[in-house]
Formats: C-alpha cells, structure tokens, sequence
C-alpha cells in the first residue's frame, strides 16, 4: 500500500518541480517593515501597561477604568501577534473562523459560568460560613 | 505568505483528495488546531485562577507588591523585572516571524540567523523564569509575620542590615566572646523560623547563645492579609508601631509566627492558593517554552542541513514559529492576569 503520511510536497513549485519563492526580496522588505510597526506597537503597549501598573495603585477611584484598559490593550496585543505574527490574518475567511469561533464560543461560556458560580460560591460564605 | 498556496499545489498530492481545506496544508491547520485546545488549557487555568482571586478578594496580593525586585539591583523596581522578560518573548517572536519571512524568500542564511536569535530569547526567557522562581520560593528579607492578635500581614520596607553576632554562651563550635559575621542572614532567618530568637539572643546551630547586632530597618510598612482580633484585611500600619509589632514577633521565641518564601504549603505572599497558581500557570507556560525552544533548535538543525531547502519550502520553520508565537501569546495573557491586575 502506498504511504500517503510521508508526501513532501512544495507549495510553490514550476513546471519542472523547481522551488518558487512564495515572494521576492521587494515585496519581503514591505513584509518587515510591517513586522517592524507591530513590534513597535506591542512594545509601546507593554511599557504603557507597566508604567500604569507600577504607578497607580489597586483600589483608587480610577482603579476600575485602569483595570479594564489593561484587558484591553491586552485584546489588542493578541489580536497583532495571531493576525499578524501568525498570519491568521493571511488566511482564508473559513480557516479564521473556524479557529475563532469555537474557542471565543467556548472561552466566553467558561468566564461566564465561573463568574456566575464565584458569586454563588461566595453568598454562600457570607451566609453560612 | 499562506494562504497563496491553491493554485501551484499538485492536487493529487493534497490530502488525498482534489482541494486543500482552507488552502492550507495538513501540517498547518493540525498545528492551529492543537494550538486552539492548548489555549483552551490556558484559558481554563486562567479563568480558575480569575474565580479564586475573585473568591479572596483583598487578600489576593497584588503584582508590584511580590515582583519588586531586579537582579544585582534589589528592591523597589516593580514590575520591571517581569516587563523586561516580557519584551524579551517579543523580540523573539519577532525574530522568529522574520525567520519566516527569510523562508518564503528560501533565504536559508537568514532563516538560520533569526532562528538562532529566537533560540538565544528563549533561553533568556526561561533563565529568567528561573531567577524568579529562585525569588519567589526563597522570599523577602522580612517574610510575612503573624501579629498578636493572629492576623496576618506582609512587611515593606528597607531591611537594615546583619552585623555580626557576639556569642554569649559556648556552644560545640563557637566560644564565648567570638564575633560570627559569616552566613548570617541564613541563620538569622532559619532561627526565626523556628523560633530560636527571644530577647535579641539568638540559639545558634551548634547550641550557642549569641546577641544580635542589627542596624535599624527604615520605611517599614505591615499590609494585612488575613484578619485577626484587631486588624482587618487591607490594613496599613507604618512606622514605630510596625517595627514593635514585627520585633514582637520575631522575639516571641515561638515558631512559625514568620514566614519567608513560598512553597506548595504556605507562602509570605498571600493565601495558600496564590503560590499554588504562580508555580502551575508559570510553570506551564515555562515548560512550554522550555519545549518551543528544544523544537526550535531541531527545526534549525533541519534548516541547517538544507533539509527544507531540498524540500522547496521551508513550511517546517513556519509551524514552530506558530508554536512558538502562541507561546508569546500566552505570556501576553498571563503578564496581564497574574501580575497586572
């Protein structure tokens, strides 16, 4: 029987089997200045997050607004390293969902009911404790 | 980049069938499923630690009070230590992105020089992780002290230094009237522990009785963390009052009323869970960047031997570089979750 788990086949490939770049040295230095950006971004975001962590303190009236900028620049970050770094972005429409969805779908049901049962966990320490 | 890949495929050679799902290749879209069940693991352990920091509330210590600390620097850098090591993981995403981007011009030099600039981050980061966990399981200078009135509190502030111990009473080893001035923080915190210390006279290992020679700790603040008879959670005392009540108790002669460091029972930190969830999230994420780094260096080896460039692509760079990104990916989280918030 023929084997088909040991296939070693080019994604680019010619007429006579040789090897294609997938792009040229032009289009590569597009690719690394965008690469460039996002690093700057991402680096700029964490030392904002730290500068904000280290000098405002828990428990401030502001606290709460800090807190939730923090869950949001962290959104973002993640966003650039999977669309960009790794290339999900690049993808085809069906392969982003079919990443996305079901782990947004099964992440968002997951703080759901663990929010839902600390607060129960919790009455019921206040109350019978 | 991905996804350019239908048309020059050879079909008969793709799943076995007409088309490639997706117009990626088998590898590729079985690593991004592993890499989804993976992040469900993380954001399970995420959400469990989410629930029981919500469950202790005040008493959850806080980032910059436990990661304060910088190697040769000390004290009193928060954060920056944990920030550093978090730049350090993208700067080597970076590297390894660019060592894809070589691989899509089948420049092997420079998938080789990237890879090996990605190899470097990853061990930094994991020597990092290293030094902290040194940190965190050995602790502080003043440890967490139990109060009179049985709450519980951390200490801050600058713990003055150790000058020697002037033996009173021989021992085994020491005689009397010797000046020890080796190791003395080691025995100071183990005597504490175990309550040897009562008056400023230290039992020594030997059995020797020596005097204490400290100079004064300056700052020093007490945050409660547990209640007690008098004290409520998220107190603050300072200053004199502070000194008295921590001298108190390593006075007391009893053990146990000071606790330095972290292990899988107790920790100066916080609740019992929170060294619990430091050693399991960091952990696993560390072991997985332990694995992404020995990946990388067998997928360079492979580069190196011209493996891929025989090969006609280097699609192998690109799937560790999706494990090893998604690594980074978790960091981002957990950087966020354990230490920010």
């Amino acid at each position: 029987m023929e084997r088909d788990d040991i296939i070693e086949y080019s994604l680019n490939q010619d007429a006579n089997g040789n090897a294609i770049p997938l792009h040229d040295e032009e289009a590569g230095k597009g690719i690394r200045k965008k690469i460039l950006k996002v690093t700057l971004l991402l680096t700029i975001i964490t030392v904002v997050e730290v500068g904000m962590g280290a000098y405002i303190k828990q428990g401030t009236s502001i606290w709460p607004i800090v807190k939730w900028s923090f869950v949001v620049m962290t959104l973002v970050k993640a966003a650039y390293i999977v669309l960009v770094f790794m290339h999900l972005g690049d993808e085809k429409k069906s392969m982003k969902y079919v990443i996305l969805v079901p782990y947004i779908m099964f992440v968002l049901y997951l703080i759901f009911i663990a929010l839902t049962e600390a607060l129960a966990v919790g009455n019921s320490w206040f109350t019978y404790g | 980049m991905a996804g350019h890949a239908t048309q020059q495929i050879d079909a008969s050679t793709l799943w076995g069938g007409k088309i490639s799902p997706f117009s990626t290749s088998y590898g590729k879209l079985m690593m991004w499923f592993f890499l989804v069940s993976d992040a469900l693991t993380f954001g399970g352990l995420l959400v469990a630690y989410g629930f029981t920091r919500h469950d202790a509330q005040d008493a959850w210590p806080i980032g910059e009070e436990t990661f304060n600390s910088m190697p040769f620097l000390g004290h009193g850098y928060p954060l920056l230590y944990v920030a550093l090591m978090t730049f350090i993981l993208i700067v080597s995403s970076v590297t390894m992105v660019l060592a894809v981007e070589a691989g899509h011009r089948l420049d092997k030099k420079g998938v080789i020089k990237w890879m090996i600039a990605t190899i470097i981050g990853g061990f930094f980061f994991v020597g990092s992780q290293a030094w902290e966990w040194s940190h965190f399981i050995h602790g502080s200078e003043f440890g967490k002290v139990e109060l009179a009135d049985g709450s519980q509190a951390i200490v801050k502030g600058h713990f003055g230094e150790l000058q020697n111990f002037t033996v009173l009473e021989a021992g085994k080893h020491h005689k009397k009237g010797d000046v020890i001035k080796e190791d003395l923080m080691h025995e100071f915190q183990h005597a504490v522990e175990k309550g040897h210390i009562k008056d400023g006279k230290i039992t020594l290992h030997d059995g020797s009785i020596a005097k204490v020679n400290k100079a004064a700790d300056e700052h020093m603040t007490l945050i409660v963390k547990k209640d007690g008879k008098s004290h409520k959670v998220g107190d603050r005392i300072e200053g004199k009052a502070a000194c008295d009540m921590y001298y108190d108790a390593i006075n007391s002669g009893q053990s146990g009323r000071i606790i330095y460091g972290a292990n899988l029972k107790q920790n100066e930190y916080g609740p019992q869970q929170y060294g619990q969830f430091f050693f399991f999230i960091t952990g696993f994420h560390g072991f997985h960047v332990f694995s992404g780094v020995v990946i990388n260096i067998i997928i360079l080896l492979g580069v190196v031997a011209g493996t891929y460039h025989k090969r006609g692509h280097y699609e192998m760079v690109e799937k560790t570089g999706l494990y090893w990104h998604f690594v980074d990916l978790v960091w981002v989280f957990v950087f966020t979750f354990f230490y920010l918030i």
